[in-house]
């Protein structure tokens, strides 16, 4: 019985962290791109402008939450809701700490790889039931990118769940007791990590939503709750790709002192940060740049990385 | 290729160690209402009518400063007093319309229209952005002390007669013989 209730608590505590997290970080965000471009940023309501949060919710949901006419109503509606679902599906399988995480997945990533690749549907239908041509063009550009950066995301993993020998993420961590995958597995983090800004439409990969060619891209004819959904969505997958460079590379939980749990929150927000340095300093790429920089430099290294990582391990047996 | 590559990476780390180190840079942001900007002497802001130095309205009513208005935001009435001087009736500005361009203030040929370094003027009743003459007419010179256009126009006015003005002769009378 407890158990179940431990279970529970579980669930309900890493979604309401991550649902918070998620308008934090809309907050957080805005005040260090502020930051690093020498100004403040919100800082009017409430204290240093922590209130913002509030408001901005407040106003999202108070939107008029506007479905054009010449739109796929269903499809229009269930766009935004796939992403938010994939997203915070697969935060079922990331291990918080030794006794926080909701599920223990034996096939853990490879569940995350597949709610990534359905969150493609999410951006491919808005763009496509939105009936706009911008948002059809920023559908379509998302929809490339995430197919051809999927494949080597999941070859870049592949490394980890050699040297771990486990799909699981918990058993992955558990290796990571003497050495952390940052150092072995230098390559497919590298590899990861841009996979994983791709993955989540990012600067400098923010081709689906380039605003200064596409408008919004696929989430142009959004508003109200919807795009906020989008936008909680994005934030969310930040989130998540940040936890798992840091279960899969930085040792997920462990470090001396600290509870495992802060630990854990601390390598994250750190990446979590890199994320929005990223943002503040990069330029976004063309799309002939991105798909062949994916394509031609970024899959034959994580095959390169697969391979070696290979004959070590086969080496070492 | 790989130097290529490898250039570039080292240029994308340069840049993004470059935009962390901006955290430990001053923000340039004024906070504005508990920190007020320096404005330059010559800021383009509310507008006030100015007087001469003995204390009278320079203002002669020339409606150049309403032509000169690429908004049409100046409204006015010529009058004389019984000397002869000219002065506006009513001078109205409406403030939000006016752009700040500093057209009147260029076109006033007695220094009397001028722009102000204020631009904290905002109203919660539009009515209250027209200003009236009494809104507008201030007690000093503003950037010109010295000058007054009576005592150098060859203009007769009460007080002034022809040819007393300042560097100007007594007039001629064309028909004498000049004894």
């Amino acid at each position: 019985m407890s158990g179940i209730l431990w279970h529970l608590a579980n669930v309900a505590g890493v979604l309401g962290v991550l649902l918070t997290l998620a308008g934090a970080l809309i907050m957080v965000e805005r005040r260090l791109l502020a930051l690093w471009q020498d100004r403040y940023g919100p800082n009017r309501v409430g204290p240093f402008g922590l209130l913002q949060v509030a408001a901005d919710m407040i106003k999202i949901f108070t939107k008029e939450d506007w479905i054009p006419p010449f739109s796929d109503k269903p499809v229009f509606i269930i766009a935004p809701c796939i992403i938010m679902g994939t997203v915070l599906m697969s935060f079922a399988v990331i291990p918080f700490a030794p006794a926080v995480g909701v599920a223990d997945l034996d096939i853990g990533l490879l569940f995350f790889l597949g709610m990534s690749s359905l969150g493609v549907y999410s951006v491919a239908l808005a763009g496509w039931s939105s009936n706009n041509k911008y948002a059809l063009l920023g559908g379509l550009r998302a929809t490339a990118q995430m197919l051809s950066y999927e494949v080597f995301m999941a070859l870049s993993l592949m490394g980890v769940v050699m040297l771990a020998g486990s799909f699981n993420l918990r058993t992955i961590v558990n290796a990571q007791q003497h050495m952390w995958f940052c150092i072995p597995q230098f390559l497919g983090l590298v590899v990861f990590t841009v996979a994983g800004i791709a993955e989540t439409h990012r600067v400098p990969f923010d081709l689906p939503e380039a605003e200064s060619e596409l408008v919004a891209g696929f989430h142009s004819e959004y508003s109200g709750m919807k795009f906020g959904m989008f936008f909680v969505g994005e934030y969310l997958a930040i989130t998540l790709i940040s936890a798992l460079i840091v279960t899969l590379f930085f040792g997920g939980w462990q470090g001396p002192i600290l509870p495992p749990l802060v630990w854990f929150a601390l390598k994250t927000a750190v990446l979590i940060c890199g994320f929005v340095l990223l943002r503040a300093s990069l330029p976004r790429l063309r799309y002939d740049q991105l798909m062949s920089f994916g394509w031609k430099i970024m899959l034959p290294v994580a095959l390169l990385n697969l391979l070696i990582t290979g004959a070590i391990v086969v080496a070492r047996h | 290729m790989t130097i290529r590559g490898i250039d570039g990476a080292k240029s994308l780390l340069r840049s993004m160690w470059m935009v962390f180190m901006h955290a430990f840079h001053r923000r340039e942001t004024v906070l504005y209402p508990e920190e007020k900007p320096k404005l330059p002497a010559r800021w383009r802001g509310r507008i006030v009518l100015t007087r001469d130095p003995d204390g009278q309205e320079r203002c002669v009513a020339c409606y150049l400063c309403s032509s000169a208005c690429p908004v049409s935001c100046i409204a006015l009435q010529a009058t004389e007093d019984e000397t002869g001087r000219r002065y506006p009736e009513f001078f109205r500005i409406n403030f939000s319309r006016c752009i700040f361009c500093g057209m009147c203030e260029e076109a006033c040929p007695t220094n009397s229209i001028q722009l102000t370094p204020d631009f904290e003027m905002s109203e919660y009743n539009r009515q209250n952005l027209v200003y009236e003459k009494e809104h507008l007419l201030i007690s000093g010179t503003g950037k010109y002390p010295d000058y007054n256009f009576y005592r150098v126009a060859g203009l007769a006015i009460g007080g002034k007669d022809k040819g007393e003005a300042e560097n100007e002769s007594p007039p001629v009378d064309v028909r004498g013989l000049g004894l």
